[in-house]
């Protein structure tokens, strides 16, 4: 076994091009050029670490917009990402749906919008900070109500947090919640 | 789905195909030691030779190559599963994760030193960052490299005459390492840093939830890492194993719609781009086209399947993704060995999520693996060549070399392994209790979880429906067999095609030769990857995507 | 080999039902093992029977009539594969026996010394051993394969050959083989045995035809290995369907793993049965082919190479020309008419007995209505060519007429005081230029002229070339005149190359130059000096009428000797390749159908939501099962004439022919037993069977 030397050197030498250099040489670049987007993207105020831009919160405060349900377990568990991975023919699904499609209506009972299939449906990872702004709007008369607040005023902060596509092209329309919500808070 | 959404495909794809030749061209030149890059790294290429005591002026036969090749995989494999039973004792693990078990150290090995990367890790929750980047980065580098080597030493048994060496496994290694990998990946670990994937050694970040009363906790621990570094090169590298459990579904890990599209180009990129260098190397530019459009003839209707399946489906998808992004990223992903997931592929239709497992089922060809996809592509044009060949009435050649015994015998092993490894595997599996343990879904869609499961690690692609409990004994140790038949199986009759087809004089085409680069060659080569695929898997993809198809068609 | 036999039907009815009962006897294990996807075949019939003694018996949970029709059913495929075989077989058989009537127990006169006269003994030829001498003389039958060593006689080969007209075999030169088996009809000969008992050229070529030494070829091997893989892939295909099918049932809560009679079922239809059924069929017609060409292959590989040859060496003469050179010209010297050269030159080839004499005894009579003189009445003394003076002519009355070369009559001028006028040498200069051979006919010192003589390409040579062409072949004709005449017939002949003033050295270089490019070569020859090139070709066809050397060199011989065989000779190789590839694409395109027949009735209680993939809306589970397994039992029989026939070779590109192939035996493949499967069934249907 001739190969097994100059393998295992050339292993070493590889793993510590690839597996240090490499990853050292893009933390000390990213940190010199990214540095808020290579820490995680956090949302601070007065020194308090509120969240990240990109995950998202649990919500189920009416006063609050909520996000997409969650597969993670507690939902939004940042620690620990999951889909909730049932299939189109499992039974389980179509009862989640239906139990959140109860939910959505008994939070606001007069909505005869219909309800975007985002609100129903657990997003890949549980912490998806979007919804779509269908769904976001759909929100809006509930959200209202709650904070006694002018509909048409969280109606303009909504349309005012829709990320279009990028480049008109890429991706979906959506809304940040969390951003949303810290918007709504700062509203007042 | 909208028009939008068609326009996204539309253009990604144009994207693609833009990028092929260029970086097609500027891999054949690297990979031969050309170029302004070789120049500049190759007193780096030299060090690494001396300092390791490698021959590299070495031409080695195909018996040394593979000697060679497997010596270096087998060494990778053990250091990653050590590095893992051993995390606790190792640094850079910030939030104190402990040893991993063995058969998950195995199974984690395996699938990253065969470039499956399937996940039964769970990304942040086991491993910390020293086994990440000691140990999976190095071998997405290093296992990808290795595809690379291969297929130049398939490339050499069409280009020399006569020859009994196939070229040199530790030169390949490191020129695919040094002068394909390694840029790239900088590259686009920088464009992800920018758009927010993490890239940090301070472990957890905690952050104060605004509405307390939906949590059981007042603080959201938000798990990082070093992750740019490591998705960069698992995209490029058509490995796919993830920083986070839901790998690029994570947002963190793909945060936009721009992240979205580099690491979705990323994954086709190489081995598109190895097409056009294919052509290069081979003398006849033709032929890489041809090849590159054989796999775009089979990944076109798939991919729209899966988009029109998918239509109004968001459970398991990114609101920022949508359905086109997460269509496409899925059939991308099973196209290529690559197997990250933007998307939960086990909450796709039944016809959405059939796109995927047949991807992988037709062999990882259609692109496949950075190198290993196109000699995967390789020997079914043996194969097709050779059917062909007989119906003009010559024995048959391909590039100027005869097709006999020898390489179909090899051809036919290399073609036999992972389609075998896929059923008897998924029969072993729905015919024990260990098997039957994992599943989440159930009916059909529940033997759609086990048989994707040894799709995916019977092609090394690595990608999953997650629904699946696959981290036990029965499947760790299962699947992890799988995917070294599934890798070596099909490395070694390759090598051993090279080997054999470099020993033979080169012979010249005339008019009665079957010409390799037009439309008939293409179609044929389609025919020859679908009806292999087909006629295997069509009975195991009735009983699963089909069956539930027809299922929910006669609820609705 | 007798004109009956090549002319034999395709099929006849005592070949048939020899055929027949050969099918049957096949049934042995012994037999099938050596075709593994047909012994998987059996494998199942055996289990299906097994399973029908059982249903029988009231086990399982099938109709016993239905488990029994399957194995029916494949009984019967097993059996129409051996029949194809058989058939076959039989073919060549018969040919072989046709031979071996011509091989009847002779005694031989063994010679104790090599010289004429000497004391002979009796022996049965059996016991003839090599290198022995035998004496045979006009009425003896030659009793083995041998070399003339002394003596010329005249020999009636048609019991070899099929052509009843006598050729002279003599010793020394190229026509000093005599095969055994062969009929002396004048003279006698002194032959040295060359070949053993059972080594010799009739055996070789019994053996040859009734396939009993029949080796795979180098592409039969591959498509075997093919062949096998794909089975082995069915096979676990469906034998992993037994788990997938239990599990099916367990998450469905109704119906039950598959049987093995569907499991078995389903697999023959898959595996590609219908190319492995009539593999050794469509070699051994193959072989019956080339025979019935008149050509005797030494060994299959061989018939399989011609297919593969890309580089033709044909002889000029005979192959591209015709055999000899003719007169087409008078043209005289100053001051003599066309009429008074025509008169001298057909006086000075009266006597001439070679086909260039005769052309011009011909040309006078035709064009100048010169009519043959009796050689008698004239008194006149023939001067025949003679190696020594180079020159042939008749004396008479004191008149001396010569016709020769250019430069041995301008010899012949000297001596008497004449020379070539101007006139005549641009005439010969511009004969030689165009490709014609210019003989200069003088008398005295008088010049009368010259005959222009010339090749004559054979009609329809330039279209076949153009055919080769298209086919990827290159075609190079061998000849030994120079340059610049070569150059004018190849021109002529539209032959791609030439190789002029050849000698066996450069023959055989020129082969190792095209080898060592990559190129197949295939020549013809007939010479002992041609041995060592034929040796070095790639497909080498010898000439019958050859020497023994040329012959053992070769790897196959032209009965004919018809050196235009070669291109036959390819196109029987590209059939046979082309049967084995086209019938390939069409077993396994048909697996798609049968897929559709069989999966949505396997699984009709488990989910009989499979019913819409029914598409062709077969009566009930059983009769989808059933037709499939019968169609795939008849499409065998359907295609045993096209096996033995093959499919025919168009020469066209290899794009066109792969596209009609692929069209016709893809295409068609795919559609075929969509239509097949449900006509079975609607017969079913209709007779109440199911």
């Amino acid at each position: 076994m001739r190969h097994i030397l100059p393998a295992l050197r050339l292993l070493l030498l590889l793993t510590l091009l690839t597996g240090l250099a490499y990853p050292l040489a893009v933390t000390g670049l990213a940190k010199l050029a990214f540095p808020r987007q290579a820490e995680g993207s956090r949302i601070e105020r007065g020194g308090r670490v509120l969240g990240s831009d990109l995950i998202g919160q649990p919500f189920s405060d009416p006063r609050y917009f909520w996000p997409r349900p969650s597969a993670t377990s507690p939902a939004y568990n940042a620690a620990a990402s999951s889909g909730s991975n049932l299939g189109p023919s499992n039974a389980a699904l179509h009862t989640a749906v239906a139990e959140r499609i109860a939910t959505l209506h008994a939070s606001d009972p007069d909505n005869s919008l219909p309800i975007p299939m985002d609100l129903v449906t657990a997003s890949a990872s549980g912490l998806d900070p979007h919804v779509s702004p269908e769904a976001a709007f759909w929100q809006v008369a509930r959200v209202a109500r709650a904070r006694g607040m002018d509909e048409t005023r969280v109606r303009d902060l909504v349309q005012s947090q829709v990320e279009p596509r990028t480049l008109g092209l890429f991706g979906e329309p959506r809304v940040n919640v969390l951003r949303l919500n810290l918007a709504l808070d700062e509203l007042r | 789905m909208s028009v939008n959404g068609w326009l996204q495909i539309a253009v990604t794809l144009a994207l693609l195909l833009a990028l092929v030749k260029p970086l097609g061209a500027a891999m054949a030149a690297v990979l031969e030691g050309r170029g302004w890059l070789a120049r500049w790294l190759a007193p780096l290429e030299r060090g690494l030779y001396r300092l390791s005591g490698v021959r590299a002026d070495e031409d080695m036969d195909w018996k040394a190559y593979t000697m060679a090749l497997l010596a270096f995989n087998a060494l990778g494999l053990a250091v990653v599963m050590a590095l893992q039973m051993l995390q606790g004792l190792l640094p850079l693990n910030p939030d104190g994760l402990p040893g991993v078990s063995p058969h998950l150290a195995f199974n984690t090995a395996t699938s990253f030193a065969t470039n499956t990367n399937w996940q039964s890790y769970g990304g942040e929750t086991t491993l910390g960052y020293a086994v990440q980047m000691l140990g999976l980065t190095v071998q997405n580098f290093v296992s990808a490299a290795t595809g690379i080597a291969v297929l130049l030493a398939l490339v050499r048994g069409f280009t020399r005459a006569r020859a009994a060496g196939v070229g040199n496994f530790w030169v390949d290694l490191v020129r695919s390492t040094l002068y394909v990998l390694l840029p790239l990946s900088l590259l686009l670990a920088l464009f992800l840093a920018s758009q927010g994937v993490v890239q940090t050694f301070r472990g957890a970040a905690e952050a104060q939830v605004l509405d307390p009363g939906a949590a059981p906790e007042a603080v959201q621990h938000i798990a990082r890492g070093p992750a740019a570094s490591q998705v960069a090169i698992k995209q490029l590298g058509t490995n796919g194993g993830g920083f986070f459990n839901v790998n690029s579904a994570h947002p963190l890990e793909n945060p936009t719609p721009l992240s979205n599209l580099a690491e979705l180009l990323s994954i086709l990129l190489i081995s598109a781009a190895l097409c056009y260098s294919f052509g290069r190397m081979v003398r006849d530019r033709r032929q890489g086209w041809a090849l590159l459009a054989a796999m775009f003839v089979i990944l076109v209707p798939l991919l729209a399947l899966a988009c029109v399946s998918e239509s109004g489906n968001l459970e398991g998808k990114e609101t920022r993704f949508g359905v086109a992004q997460s269509s496409m990223w899925a059939t991308f992903t099973t196209a290529a060995s690559n197997g990250s997931v933007n998307s939960m592929h086990d909450s796709y239709t039944p016809l959405g999520g059939l796109v995927p497992m047949v991807l992988m089922q037709l062999g990882e060809v259609v692109f496949g693996g950075v190198g290993s996809g196109l000699y995967g592509m390789l020997v079914f044009a043996i194969v097709a060549v050779f059917v062909a060949g007989l119906m003009v009435g010559r024995t048959p050649e391909y590039l100027g070399k005869k097709i006999e015994a020898f390489e179909m015998k090899m051809a036919s092993l290399a073609i036999l392994a992972p389609c075998l490894t896929v059923l008897v595997g998924t029969a072993v599996a729905v015919a024990c209790a260990p098997g039957r343990a994992g599943v989440l879904n159930p009916g059909p869609h529940g033997f759609s979880e086990i048989l994707y499961a040894f799709s995916s690690a019977g092609n090394n692609n690595g990608s999953a429906f997650a629904g699946l409990t696959a981290n036990t004994p029965f499947y760790n140790l299962t699947l992890a067999v799988a995917m070294l038949v599934a890798r070596y199986g099909v490395i070694v009759p390759v090598l051993a095609i090279a080997g054999s087809l470099a020993r033979k004089k080169s012979v010249p085409a005339s008019s009665g030769t079957l010409p390799t680069h037009g439309p008939l060659f293409v179609a044929l080569l389609v025919g020859t990857v679908l009806l292999v695929g087909a006629l295997t898997f069509a009975p195991a993809l009735a009983l699963g995507p089909i069956i539930e198809h027809l299922q929910l068609l006669g609820h609705s | 080999m007798s004109s009956s036999a090549r002319s034999r039907k395709l099929f006849d009815r005592r070949i048939l039902a020899g055929a027949a009962a050969g099918a049957l006897l096949k049934l042995h294990p012994r037999q099938q093992i050596r075709k593994p996807v047909m012994f998987v075949v059996w494998v199942c019939a055996v289990l299906t029977t097994v399973a029908f003694v059982q249903a029988l018996a009231g086990g399982g949970s099938e109709r016993p009539g239905f488990v029994g029709a399957v194995a029916a059913w494949l009984w019967a495929t097993v059996a129409f594969a051996n029949f194809a075989e058989a058939v076959a077989e039989g073919r060549g058989r018969a040919q072989a026996e046709a031979l071996r009537r011509a091989r009847k127990d002779v005694t031989a006169k063994r010679l104790q010394s090599p010289s004429h006269g000497a004391p002979f003994e009796l022996v049965a030829a059996s016991a003839m051993r090599k290198s022995e001498i035998v004496f045979v003389q006009a009425g003896d039958v030659i009793p083995c394969d041998g070399e003339a060593i002394e003596g010329v006689a005249s020999v009636d080969e048609s019991a070899v050959t099929g052509e009843s007209a006598p050729v002279i075999r003599e010793s020394g030169g190229d026509r000093s083989a005599v095969t055994g088996g062969t009929r002396i009809l004048s003279d006698w000969l002194i032959v040295r045995v060359t070949a053993n008992p059972g080594e010799a050229f009739l055996d070789r070529m019994i053996a040859m035809v009734e396939g009993a030494r029949r080796q795979k070829t180098p592409n039969e091997i591959a498509l075997d290995i093919l062949l096998a893989a794909l089975t082995i892939v069915f096979l676990v295909a469906v034998a992993t369907l037994l788990p997938f099918s239990d599990y099916a049932a367990f998450v469905s809560g109704q119906g039950a793993p598959l049987t093995v009679t569907v499991l078995v079922a389903l697999l023959v239809c898959l595996i590609p049965t219908t190319i492995g059924s009539l593999l050794s069929a469509i070699g051994i017609a193959g072989m019956d082919r080339m025979a019935r060409a008149n050509v005797i292959a030494t060994s299959g590989r061989a018939v399989e190479a011609a297919g593969d040859v890309d580089v033709l060496l044909l002889d000029k003469t005979g192959t591209i020309t015709l055999g000899n050179r003719q007169a087409t010209r008078f043209v005289p010297g100053e001051g003599v008419t066309e009429h008074e050269l025509a008169d001298a030159a057909q006086l000075a080839s009266l006597a001439d007995e070679t086909p260039e004499g005769r052309s011009i005894v011909t040309l006078a009579k035709e064009k100048y209505g010169i009519r043959e003189r009796k050689i008698h009445e004239l008194k006149a003394r023939f001067i025949p060519f003679s190696a020594h003076t180079r020159m042939s002519g008749v004396d008479l009355e004191g008149r001396e007429i010569r016709k020769g070369a250019a430069d041995t009559i301008e010899d012949y001028l000297d001596t008497r005081g004449g020379r070539l006028t101007p006139r005549v040498r641009a005439t010969i200069d511009d004969i030689a230029r165009s490709g014609g051979t210019p003989l200069v006919v003088a008398g005295g010192k008088r010049v009368y002229g010259v005959v222009h003589l010339q090749d004559i390409v054979k009609g329809g040579i330039r279209e076949r070339f153009a055919e080769l062409r298209r086919m990827g072949i290159k075609t190079v004709m061998i000849t030994g005149d120079n340059p610049l005449t070569a150059a004018a017939i190849a021109a002529e002949s539209g032959v791609d190359d030439f190789l002029a003033q050849a000698t066996p050295e450069n023959k055989l270089s020129l082969i190792r130059d095209y080898q060592a490019k990559g190129h197949l070569v295939a020549m013809t020859g007939d010479g002992t000096n041609d041995a060592p090139a034929l040796a070095q070709a790639d497909v080498a066809v010898a000439m019958n009428t050859g020497t023994q050397a040329a012959k053992e060199a070769g790897n196959m011989v032209d009965l004919d000797s018809n050196p235009t065989k070669l291109i036959e000779v390819v196109e029987i190789g590209k059939r046979m390749l082309i049967t084995r590839g086209s019938l390939t694409t069409f077993s396994l395109a048909n697996d798609v159908a049968k897929y559709f027949a069989v999966l949505p009735a396997a699984f009709a209680v488990t989910y009989p939501e499979l019913g819409r993939l029914n598409i062709m809306h077969l009566a009930t589970p059983e009769s989808a099962i059933l037709s499939a397994v019968i169609f795939n039992a008849l499409i065998i029989v359907a295609l045993i004439p096209l096996a033995l026939r093959g499919v025919r070779y168009r020469p066209v590109g290899a794009s066109r022919l792969l596209r009609h192939n692929l069209l016709v035996y893809g295409l068609g493949g795919l559609i075929a037993p969509f239509l097949g499967i449900k006509l079975v069934d609607l017969v079913l249907v209709g007779l109440g069977l199911v």
